[in-house]
């Protein structure tokens, strides 16, 4: 597989590896049965956020989607089925004809501003923001110099990228462009998120942060809990809730891969 | 490296297709297949040029999206290799690509390169499943399979749904993708309880599709990036011959029976 990427033997050369920042470690907030803030809409596997701890280690995608989709939504989704009534279309369900219109104008806007920059370079700028600021090693500092910076490309994306073709037919142009529009509030979250929580805890390493020989110091007085940002709009501050974690048969321990 | 591209354009399903003729002048050998075309498409977007719409998502060769004729090979010259692991060493400096979309009746060309598969979707749901109980975890180990078939099991189940196989078949047949489906469980303990009904409504749905008839050609397995044998197709066939003797008409897919 490495030999296929990079067209070097690892036999005879030495791998080029290094780490890099391959999670979110979050996702969307659901309930005990899955379901998210909108009625009706269930998030399964790593999708939510349920089981995820502030790490990820290989094959916790397969383990989430099969534990969700084995042990909980088979008995989950059959309650709520069982309440709502069959034929109501999307003209019966409160705020979605707003819906509609806020997606098409959103549409209508990212076609119609025809500026100067592709939705890749955007892209790119971004990715190098949260590589530099909010990667493997994250400090108050660089979260704030992100904090900064993300606003003005998300203006500055609003007012001159380049979305050519139309809305109405095929245009990977513009699923793109909604992706990276997400990602420009999502980063921003990300940061956010990072800059608040004062402690070091699985993948989240802030270098204020660490015992004396570098390994990540937690701070559970103060941390342990699960923070779940509710959206208040484009441009306003997101609003935390916290969900406190409870251990009740592990006792909290400092894990040392040493 | 510089590489001058003919690259198929459409508009769209019913549009007429033809192709267009760009260079790549700052091509790193270090790029992927897939890399090149983002900075064509790039060029193309300063230029004012719609960008060519191609199917993509892991880029690590797992998730079947990529999908392009290159040079007149599915996937292009590398063996064993989806679109997404060739690289740019794979050709020279000066060299003139021809970049096609996959040609099958079956499968409708959606814009440029990418094309509608969902023509294999509905061939797995006519039979690419098990039943199996859900709710508590079965315990492990609990049912035993023999090593010779978890080995071919595991070979067949490698398949990724990719649709080179339909693409390099003379008879646009999709007989290889069907067969490792129908192989990958029909070899299992797990998918005993449908196998030969699988089978009938697999076939059934593919024939159903517009897929041709397969003619022992091999070229399907050439193109292959996961190499899965033709030996699926006899496979799946003594199961869909033996189905077809000895099962009632009751399948639910096709009219394959």
């Amino acid at each position: 597989m490495y030999e296929r990427i990079t067209g070097e033997n690892p036999y005879r050369l030495p791998m080029r590896i290094f780490p890099a920042v391959h999670y979110t470690m979050g996702g969307l907030w659901v309930d005990y049965n899955l379901m998210s803030t909108i009625p009706g809409l269930f998030v399964l596997g790593e999708a939510n956020f349920s089981d995820h701890g502030a790490n990820r280690l290989g094959a916790s995608a397969l383990m989430q989607g099969l534990a969700d989709g084995y042990f909980v939504i088979p008995y989950t989704i059959g309650n709520y089925l069982a309440q709502v009534k069959p034929g109501a279309g999307p003209a019966a369900i409160a705020g979605a004809a707003a819906t509609v219109a806020e997606v098409t104008e959103r549409t209508r806007r990212l076609l119609s501003v025809n500026g100067g920059r592709s939705v890749d370079s955007f892209h790119r700028e971004l990715g190098k923001i949260m590589w530099d600021h909010c990667g493997m090693e994250r400090s108050a500092e660089g979260l704030r110099a992100a904090i900064d910076l993300i606003p003005g490309l998300r203006a500055e994306f609003w007012s001159s990228v380049r979305v050519l073709g139309q809305g109405e037919e095929m245009n990977q142009s513009l699923e793109k462009a909604g992706r990276v529009a997400d990602f420009l509030e999502f980063g921003e979250l990300m940061c956010r998120d990072a800059l608040h929580r004062d402690e070091s805890c699985g993948g989240h390493f802030r270098s204020e942060y660490q015992t004396p020989d570098g390994e990540a110091k937690r701070d559970d007085e103060r941390f342990c809990y699960v923070a779940a940002w509710e959206y208040q709009g484009d441009t306003k501050t997101p609003v935390m809730h916290q969900e406190r974690l409870q251990f009740d048969n592990v006792k909290l321990a400092t894990r040392s891969y040493k | 490296m510089k590489i001058t591209l003919r690259v198929w354009r459409q508009a769209g399903p019913t549009a007429a297709g033809r192709f267009e003729t760009y260079q790549a002048d700052a091509v790193s050998p270090e790029m992927s297949f897939l890399e090149m075309m983002d900075v064509v498409n790039e060029d193309l977007i300063a230029k004012g040029t719609e960008p060519v719409a191609f199917d993509h998502d892991c880029r690590e060769g797992i998730c079947g999206s990529c999908a392009m004729v290159i040079d007149g090979i599915p996937h292009g010259p590398h063996k064993a290799t989806t679109t997404c692991q060739l690289h740019m060493r794979s050709f020279h400096d000066g060299d003139t690509i021809t970049v096609e979309p996959f040609r099958a009746r079956a499968f409708p060309v959606l814009r440029d390169l990418s094309v509608d598969r969902s023509a294999f979707d509905r061939i797995i749901q006519a039979g690419g499943f098990v039943s199996i109980a859900t709710g508590n975890a079965p315990d492990a180990n609990a049912v035993p399979v023999p090593k010779d078939l978890a080995d071919r099991a595991m070979d067949a189940a490698q398949c990724i749904g990719c649709g080179a196989c339909v693409a390099a078949c003379p008879n646009a047949s999709a007989m290889l993708f069907t067969a490792a489906k129908v192989s990958h469980l029909g070899l299992l303990p797990q998918g005993q309880p449908e196998r030969y009904r699988r089978a009938l409504a697999m076939v059934g749905r593919m024939d159903l599709e517009g897929f041709g008839g397969c003619t022992n050609f091999g070229e399907c397995s050439e193109a292959c990036p996961k190499e899965i044998g033709v030996w699926t197709i006899a496979r799946m066939n003594a199961d869909f011959l033996k189905a077809s003797a000895t099962t009632r008409p009751e399948s639910q897919g096709g009219d394959g029976a």
